[in-house]
């Protein structure tokens, strides 16, 4: 299978400190992968590195069927490669109603010429309301983002994820702070999203992961400590020892 | 224009209407129509507000919308100023030397005409010389091109550099201090060509006018203000509003995630700082005219202070809190600092309010800063039922 993401040798240091060292992961088209690990291993210094916010010591990321380097290219332009990204803390502009938030995350010209001479099409229209019904939000569209409850933001930044029709979702800790039922509801609208494009979810939450249900890469102090089924994973002694030894504990 | 842009902003037509209406009033109040219940000078006064109001919505724009604290647009109003200023001094003096030198019996070369004027206009910093900026200075049509070119490419070279570097915050607020400063000392130099501390002067004589009296020359640039005004409201307005104002509200609430979602955020704030610079030129290349006087005093750091302590009082965010906040403080401003307030006895100490003034403002600023954040224009949330 051709892949999607090749992220090889790729280490970063803050002040000395490696946070990232020597990774090396794929991701395939379409495909649905956990990555858990202990708090600090890194996995949203991975992200960063994707999604061009930090730039690696060494080693290669590279994208698409082109084989094209991700390094050295801006957040946007990434963005507009077809990589989304989901935020740890919920990020949506909470001053704009979820109709404006999902319209602005809409897979549309991205120059400030498109952008100010933009019109309304139904389209597009008809592109927000299906996604609003994806992620439960169809009643909410005028109201301001502010409002909404935390695992309501949460979705509608997965909603503009899904409006930007990227190839590769990022998604950080999704089900931090949600209820039971939001947390369901949530690997529901993952696993659907990832029927037709790679999607990567961070999480801690292990019955979360379990209801994903896809391949597990265990990341523990900037590296792949173990890859393969949950259960696999689980059973691995490091990974008990580093990871489930000290959360269970 | 996009789909009922003014359907969806019944405010810019609420604006549109109270600008008219109180631009009708002032000219029929005026001493042309002969009622002169409003003196010449005042028409005046209020023209310039009109002028500070329009630099405020740009400062508006680029600060209430975009979340760029620029404290450095003044300078782009002085710009456009000097640029206007420039055009009509040397017509004005072109005017006087080919009069006084009418009727020799050897007519003058064009050379010894050029020096004349020269020295009329560079005579007070002891030269008589034209520097090479003012090479443009006998076209009109050229000189309002740089009303608009020289701040638009300022603000775009700046912008770019400060932009592409990332610099933001407080940062980029102290960066465009230190270029009104730069520009402003630059301008007091003596040999900068543009008579430094002098200014440029007798602005109010309009090349061609002679015998047009300053209070027809004053009502004239008050309805070119008021348009000019209502102009650019409505054209801010168009921009701020739909997907637009949606991308630069997201840059002013979160940066980040706005280029995450693929946006190249440098040029969308490059855009904004460019024309709202534009934007100030053209409301300084009005409103010294009517000033009748530029120095380099006139974009000092504070001047761009000011302005931003406007748009706050007024109520960020909103068009017309920048318009209220601009007219309400700069006309209150001019009463207090020019004796309009009576004097305060406490019998220890008088409160002069030439001096004190300030320091009302300024406890002004702090008050609305910390318990009215939404400003003066924040009272209108009461009046309008949220739908
Ligand atoms: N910009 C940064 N500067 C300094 N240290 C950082 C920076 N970003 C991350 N780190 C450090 O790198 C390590 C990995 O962080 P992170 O990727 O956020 O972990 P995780 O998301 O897996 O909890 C942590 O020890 C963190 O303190
Ligand atoms: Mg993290």
């Amino acid at each position: 299978m051709a892949m999607l993401l090749e992220v090889s040798g790729v280490s970063v240091s803050f002040d000395g400190f490696r946070a990232i060292n020597n990774l090396s992961i794929n991701f395939a088209e379409p495909e649905l992968r956990a990555i858990i690990g202990p708090n600090g291993a890194g996995k949203t210094t991975f992200m960063d590195i994707v999604t061009g916010k930090t730039k690696p010591d060494e080693g290669t990321v590279i994208w698409g069927e082109r084989n094209i380097s991700l390094l050295g290219m801006s957040e946007s332009q990434i963005a507009m490669e077809g990589i989304g990204r989901k935020f740890q803390k919920p990020t949506v502009f909470e001053a704009q109603t979820v109709r404006q938030n999902l319209a602005l995350a809409l897979h549309n010209p991205r120059g400030p010429f498109a952008v100010l001479t933009h019109r309304r099409t139904a389209k597009n229209a008809a592109r927000i309301e299906a996604i609003a019904d994806e992620i439960g939000l169809t009643g909410s569209l005028t109201r301001t983002a502010g409002e909404l409850s935390h695992g309501q933001k949460q979705w509608l930044e997965i909603g503009m994820l899904l409006a930007q029709e990227p190839r590769l979702l990022l998604v950080d800790e999704p089900a931090a702070g949600m209820t039971v039922e939001e947390r369901e509801k949530t690997t529901d609208i993952l696993r659907r999203a990832a029927k037709t494009r790679a999607v990567v979810v961070v999480e801690h939450d292990m019955e979360f992961v379990r209801r994903l249900g896809c391949k597990v890469t265990v990341l523990h102090e900037g590296s792949v400590l173990a890859e393969g089924s949950l259960d696999h994973v689980t059973s691995n002694q490091t990974v008990i020892d580093v990871y489930l030894g000290r959360a269970h504990a | 224009m996009r789909q009922g842009f003014l359907y969806q902003n019944p405010s810019v037509l609420w604006f549109l209407a109270a600008l008219g209406l109180f631009t009708v009033s002032v000219v029929m109040l005026s001493e042309v129509t002969g009622v002169a219940v409003v003196s010449t000078s005042f028409v005046k006064t209020l023209g310039k507000t009109l002028c500070l109001c329009l630099v405020a919505i740009a400062m508006d724009v680029v600060w209430g919308y975009c979340g760029i604290l620029s404290l450095g647009h003044f300078a782009f109003f002085g710009i456009g100023g000097y640029a206007i200023g420039m055009w009509l001094m040397y017509a004005r003096t072109e005017m006087i030397v080919l009069g006084s030198l009418e009727g020799q019996v050897i007519p003058p070369t064009p050379q010894e005409v050029s020096d004349a004027i020269g020295n009329q206009i560079f005579g007070v910093v002891g030269s008589s010389e034209f520097p090479l900026i003012w090479a443009f200075a006998d076209s009109l049509f050229l000189q309002l091109l740089m009303v608009v070119l020289v701040p638009g490419l300022l603000a775009l070279v700046f912008g770019w550099l400060a932009f592409r570097s990332r610099v933001t915050g407080v940062y980029l607020s102290i960066l465009t201090q230190a270029m009104t400063l730069a520009l402003s000392l630059y301008l007091f130099q003596n040999d900068s060509g543009l008579r430094g501390n002098n200014g440029l002067s007798g602005l109010q004589n309009i090349p061609g006018f002679e015998a047009t009296s300053q209070a027809a020359i004053s009502v004239v640039f008050f309805v070119a203000s008021a348009v000019a005004l209502g102009a650019g409201y409505v054209f801010f307005a168009w921009v701020v509003s739909g997907k637009m104002g949606s991308v630069i509200k997201g840059i002013r609430d979160n940066e980040a995630r706005v280029r995450f979602l693929g946006y190249h955020v440098e040029s969308y704030k490059l855009f904004v700082f460019t024309i709202t610079a534009v934007v100030s030129g053209l409301a300084g290349a009005l409103y010294y005219p009517q000033a009748g006087i530029i120095n380099p005093g006139e974009i000092a750091p504070i001047a761009s202070i000011y302005l931003a302590v406007w748009v706050a009082i007024g109520g960020r965010g909103r068009l017309y809190g920048a318009v209220i906040g601009a007219a309400f403080v700069s006309l209150l401003s001019s009463w207090f600092t020019g004796g309009g307030a009576p004097d305060i006895p406490l019998g220890f100490y008088t409160i002069q309010w030439t001096d004190w003034w300030l320091v009302l403002l300024g406890v002004s600023f702090v008050a609305v800063t910390l318990f009215f954040p939404k400003g003066i224009g924040g009272l209108f949330d009461y009046l309008v039922r949220k739908p």
